[in-house]
C-alpha cells in the first residue's frame, strides 16, 4: 500500500489537462519579453501582435471572427460575462427581460450567476427539465418561450455536461430561441477539443471556453461573443477587449492558449475516435466486474472521453480514496459545500436519489490516456468497491 | 503502517501527523466534518469545527506532505455526542462529550471506516501515551501533567487501544508548540481550542436553555425549605458554587453548593460543604483498556477532566462499578466518567449514576 514509485494514473481530465508541450514552448519562449500589449511603443506592439495573432487563431479554429473573441481570466469569468453582462444589457432595453432559461445539470460557474441574478437583481430563473440521461429537450425550451417571449432574458444551455458528460441539443435550440430574438449563450469548456465545435454554425451568441481544459495554460479563458450581442462589462479599468473585459492582456498565456485550442481543434476528430475505444472498454471493463456498477448519462450521445459510473452500497469519497491510494486519479463530480462533500447537483437533477448520486466516480481520458490506465483501473475497480463497501456498511451497521 | 491522522486544524494534531509521517508510517490526513453549520471563520479560542479550521488542516497535511480528506460525521456526531449531551442534562446529569466523541465517534464510526479502507490505525494529538506489553496495550496519563487527556480516552477498549497511536504524549505542550514551527506549520501559534467544540460561543446554559427551553422550579435545601428559584435544572451540575443567585445567607453563613438536581420535580437542593461530601458512588457502562478487574482494587480515581486523583477502593459487580472513597470527596457529578488509574495506568472508566453522602448516614 506504499504509494512510492508507482505510475500515477490521470482519469481527472475533465478536470484539468495536461499542457501540450508545444503550448509550453510557445507561452514560456513570450514569458521574458517585456511588452504591455496597449502600449503604443515597439514592445507594445509586440506583445499586441502575440494577442493578435493568438486571437486569429482560435477563431480561426472556433469558426469566429477575431474580434468575437475576448479573452477572460478563465470559464467561471466567462460564464458570468456571458450572464451578467446579458442579463444588464437585454434588461437595459426592456425591463421585462426577466426570466433566464436554464437547467439544473449547469456547472456552479453558470449556476450560481443566475443565482445570484435571482437573488440580487431580480432575475426569474426558470428551470428547463432534463431526462435521466442529463438531456435537455428543445421542446421545453420552445414551451418555456412561447409562454412569454418578451420577458425572456436569454437561454444558456452547455455544450457537454462536466459530470456525466451528457451533449446538449445546443445548435437546435439556438435555431428556435433566434427565432425570437432571444439569445443564447453556451458553456463550451468540455466540448473543445472532443467534438466538433463551430461557433458559427452553433449559433449561438456567446460561448465559453478555457484554456487549461484543452491543454493550454491555467488562468486564462475566453468569451466568443458575436459582435452584434450587447453585453454590459463587468470588469471595468482600460478598456481592453472591446471595452467589454479590461485589464492587461496577458501575452504569454494567449499564445499558448492558441496552440493549444488550434492543436486540440486539428486533432479532435482522431482524439475523440482514440478516447471512445478506450472509454468503452473501461465502462464494459467496470461494468463487467462490478456487480450493479452503471453508467449514467446518455451512452451514446456523450463527450469521448467521459465515463462516469454509479456503485451500488458504497461511497465514492472512499472509493475516490482507495484508488488514490492506488495512484488511480479520479473525481467523485460532486461539488464542496463547507468543505464537506455534498451529492451531485447533476445527478439529483437527473432523478438519482442520494444514495446513487453518492456513489458515483467520474473517469475522464484525455490527450494523455493510454490503455495502461484503463487496465489499471480494471486491475484495482473490483477490490476497491469491495473494500468501500465494507466502509460503507461498517457505518450504517453502527449508527444505530 | 498506515495510518489515518484525525487532523482538528490545530497545532497537536498537525505534530501528531507529522510525527506519524516522519516515523515512516503511511499516513493520510482526514478532517472529521462534526457541525452540520460551521461557521467560516473562528471567533476567539473554541471549537474545532470552522471552514477556517479545516482549511489549516489541508494546509498542515501539505506541508507534512499527506494526502488529505474530509470526512463528513456530522450526523453521526450530533446522534452520539450533542443529543447525548442534551439528554444527560435534561435528566440532571453532566455529561462528558469529549470522552463519548471518543468512544462513539473517533475511535468507533471513524475508526471503523478506516479500518475498512485499509488503514492499519487512527492517530490523533491527544495528550496520553500507549505502552506496549506483553499481555496487550496500556493507556498511560501524558508526561504534561497540564494537559494530560487520559481522563477523556479512558472509554478505549483493548481492541480500541490496538488501533490508536497518540504521537504527541511523551512530550510537553510547549515542545510541540516549538516543534510545530520548526516543521514549518503555520498552526504553531494557534490558540489551545477550550471548552466544548459544538457550543461556539462557549455558552453552555444559553444552549441548553434554546436545546430544552426554560423550565423553571425551586432551589431547595435538604429539608426542603425553598430558597430561591431556577428558570431550569439544565443549568446546574453538582458541586456548583457560583451563579445560585439564592437571596438569603444560610444560616452558618457559609457558602452552599448544588447538591442533586432533580428534573422530574424540577428541584434543585442545595447545601453546605459538608453536605456535598460524597462516600461511595455506584458507577454503570463500565469500559476497561485491558480485561475487567476480578478482584477488589485499591487504586486511584479521577472523577471529571483535569480533576484531582482521590484514592479509591472499587469492584466490578454485575456491571456496576462499586467505588468507595479512602476520604469523603467533593463535587462528584452524575453523567460524569469515574476513571480508574493505577498509577499512570488507565484501567478503565464508567459514568457515574448514584452517590452515597456522608450525612446520608446521619
Amino acid at each position: 500500500m506504499t504509494s512510492s514509485a508507482r505510475r500515477t494514473v490521470y482519469l481527472d481530465h475533465a478536470a484539468t489537462t495536461p499542457m501540450l508541450p508545444a503550448a509550453i514552448e510557445a507561452m514560456t519562449s513570450h514569458l521574458g519579453r517585456t511588452g504591455n500589449a496597449s502600449s503604443l511603443h515597439g514592445s507594445g506592439r509586440a506583445a499586441r501582435r502575440t494577442v493578435e495573432e493568438s486571437r486569429e487563431t482560435i477563431a480561426e479554429a472556433l469558426n469566429a471572427q477575431p474580434s468575437e473573441v475576448v479573452f477572460t481570466s478563465g470559464g467561471t469569468e466567462a460564464d458570468n460575462l456571458a450572464l451578467k453582462g446579458l442579463w444588464w444589457a437585454r434588461l437595459a432595453e426592456n425591463p421585462r427581460r426577466r426570466r433566464i432559461l436554464l437547467s439544473g445539470v449547469e456547472h456552479h460557474a453558470v449556476l450560481d450567476p443566475a443565482i445570484w441574478l435571482a437573488q440580487h437583481e431580480g432575475a426569474e430563473i426558470e428551470w428547463l427539465p432534463v431526462d435521466q440521461l442529463g438531456r435537455v429537450r428543445p421542446d421545453d425550451v420552445q414551451h418555456a418561450i412561447e409562454q412569454d417571449p418578451e420577458s425572456v432574458s436569454f437561454v444558456t444551455l452547455m455544450m457537454a455536461n462536466n459530470e456525466v458528460g451528457t451533449l446538449q441539443p445546443v445548435t437546435g435550440v439556438a435555431a428556435l430561441a433566434k427565432a425570437y430574438d432571444i439569445p443564447v449563450h453556451t458553456d463550451a469548456v468540455q466540448a473543445v477539443g472532443q467534438v466538433p465545435v463551430d461557433f458559427a454554425a452553433l449559433g449561438v451568441d456567446a460561448m465559453t471556453i478555457s484554456g487549461h481544459k484543452v491543454g493550454g495554460p491555467y488562468g486564462i479563458g475566453s468569451l466568443v461573443v458575436r459582435k452584434e450581442t450587447k453585453l454590459v462589462p463587468i470588469v471595468h479599468g482600460g478598456g481592453q477587449e472591446r471595452d467589454v473585459r479590461s485589464g492587461t492582456l496577458d501575452h504569454p498565456a494567449t499564445a499558448g492558449f492558441a496552440v493549444a485550442v488550434e492543436h486540440a481543434v486539428k486533432h479532435q476528430a482522431e482524439l475523440a475516435e482514440r478516447l471512445t475505444t478506450l472509454r468503452n472498454a473501461l465502462i464494459e471493463g467496470v461494468i463487467g466486474t462490478v456487480p450493479g456498477a452503471e453508467l449514467s448519462g446518455d451512452p451514446t450521445g456523450r463527450l469521448p472521453g467521459n465515463a462516469h459510473l454509479s456503485f451500488k452500497d458504497c461511497e465514492g469519497d472512499s472509493l475516490l480514496l482507495l484508488l488514490d491510494a492506488r495512484g488511480i486519479e479520479v473525481s467523485t463530480g460532486s461539488a464542496c459545500n463547507a468543505g464537506v462533500a455534498e451529492p451531485s447537483h447533476v445527478l439529483l437533477a437527473m432523478g438519482y436519489d442520494d444514495q446513487r448520486a453518492r456513489g458515483s466516480l467520474r473517469f475522464t481520458l484525455g490527450h494523455t490516456s493510454t490503455r495502461a490506465d484503463v487496465d489499471a483501473v480494471l486491475e484495482n475497480i473490483g477490490p476497491v468497491v469491495e473494500r468501500a463497501m465494507s466502509a460503507g456498511l461498517q457505518n450504517v451497521g453502527r449508527n444505530n | 503502517m498506515r495510518v489515518l491522522a484525525a487532523m482538528s486544524g490545530g497545532v497537536d494534531s498537525a505534530v501528531a501527523a507529522a510525527r506519524m509521517a516522519e516515523a515512516g508510517h503511511d499516513v493520510v490526513g482526514v478532517h472529521l466534518a462534526l457541525s452540520r453549520n460551521p461557521q467560516s471563520y473562528r471567533s476567539g479560542a473554541r471549537g474545532c469545527c470552522t471552514i477556517e479550521d479545516s482549511r489549516d488542516a489541508r494546509r498542515a497535511a501539505d506541508v507534512i506532505g499527506i494526502p488529505f480528506y474530509i470526512w463528513d460525521l456530522a450526523e453521526r456526531f450530533h446522534a452520539d455526542v450533542v443529543e447525548d449531551f442534551v439528554a444527560e442534562y435534561a435528566a440532571g446529569r453532566t455529561p462528558n462529550p469529549c470522552l463519548r466523541c471518543n468512544e462513539k465517534v473517533k475511535f468507533s464510526a471513524v475508526l471503523d471506516r478506516a479500518l475498512a479502507l485499509e488503514f492499519d490505525a487512527v492517530a490523533t494529538g491527544h495528550y496520553a501515551q500507549i505502552v506496549e506489553t506483553p499481555h496487550g496495550r496500556e493507556l498511560h496519563r501524558a508526561v504534561d501533567p497540564a494537559k494530560d487527556q487520559s481522563y477523556v480516552l479512558g472509554v478505549l477498549t483493548q481492541q480500541q487501544l490496538k488501533h490508536a497511536f497518540f504521537p504527541l504524549g511523551d512530550t510537553n505542550k510547549t515542545e510541540i508548540r516549538a516543534e510545530a514551527e520548526c516543521r514549518g506549520l503555520s498552526v504553531a501559534a494557534k490558540p489551545d481550542s477550550h471548552d466544548i467544540c459544538f457550543i461556539a460561543d462557549g455558552n453552555t446554559p444559553g444552549f441548553l436553555s434554546k436545546q430544552l427551553g426554560e423550565s423553571p422550579g425551586d432551589i431547595v435545601d435538604a429539608q426542603g425549605n425553598k430558597l430561591g428559584e431556577h428558570k431550569g435544572t439544565h443549568g446546574f451540575t453538582v458541586g456548583q458554587r457560583k451563579g445560585l443567585k439564592i437571596g438569603t445567607p444560610a444560616a452558618d453563613g457559609k457558602p452552599r453548593f448544588v447538591l442533586d438536581i432533580s428534573p422530574v420535580d424540577r428541584t434543585v437542593t442545595v447545601g453546605s460543604r459538608a453536605e456535598l461530601a460524597v462516600e461511595r458512588l455506584t458507577a454503570s457502562k463500565p469500559r476497561w483498556c485491558g480485561p475487567a478487574p476480578t478482584e477488589t482494587l485499591h487504586v486511584k480515581a479521577q472523577l471529571r477532566a483535569h480533576g484531582e486523583e482521590i484514592a479509591v477502593t472499587a469492584r466490578l459487580e454485575d456491571d456496576q462499578v462499586l467505588v468507595e472513597f479512602d476520604e469523603p470527596a467533593d463535587a462528584v457529578a452524575p453523567g460524569q466518567a469515574v476513571v480508574l488509574y493505577d498509577g499512570t495506568r488507565v484501567i478503565g472508566s464508567a459514568t457515574i449514576d448514584t452517590v452515597e453522602r456522608a450525612t446520608q448516614k446521619v
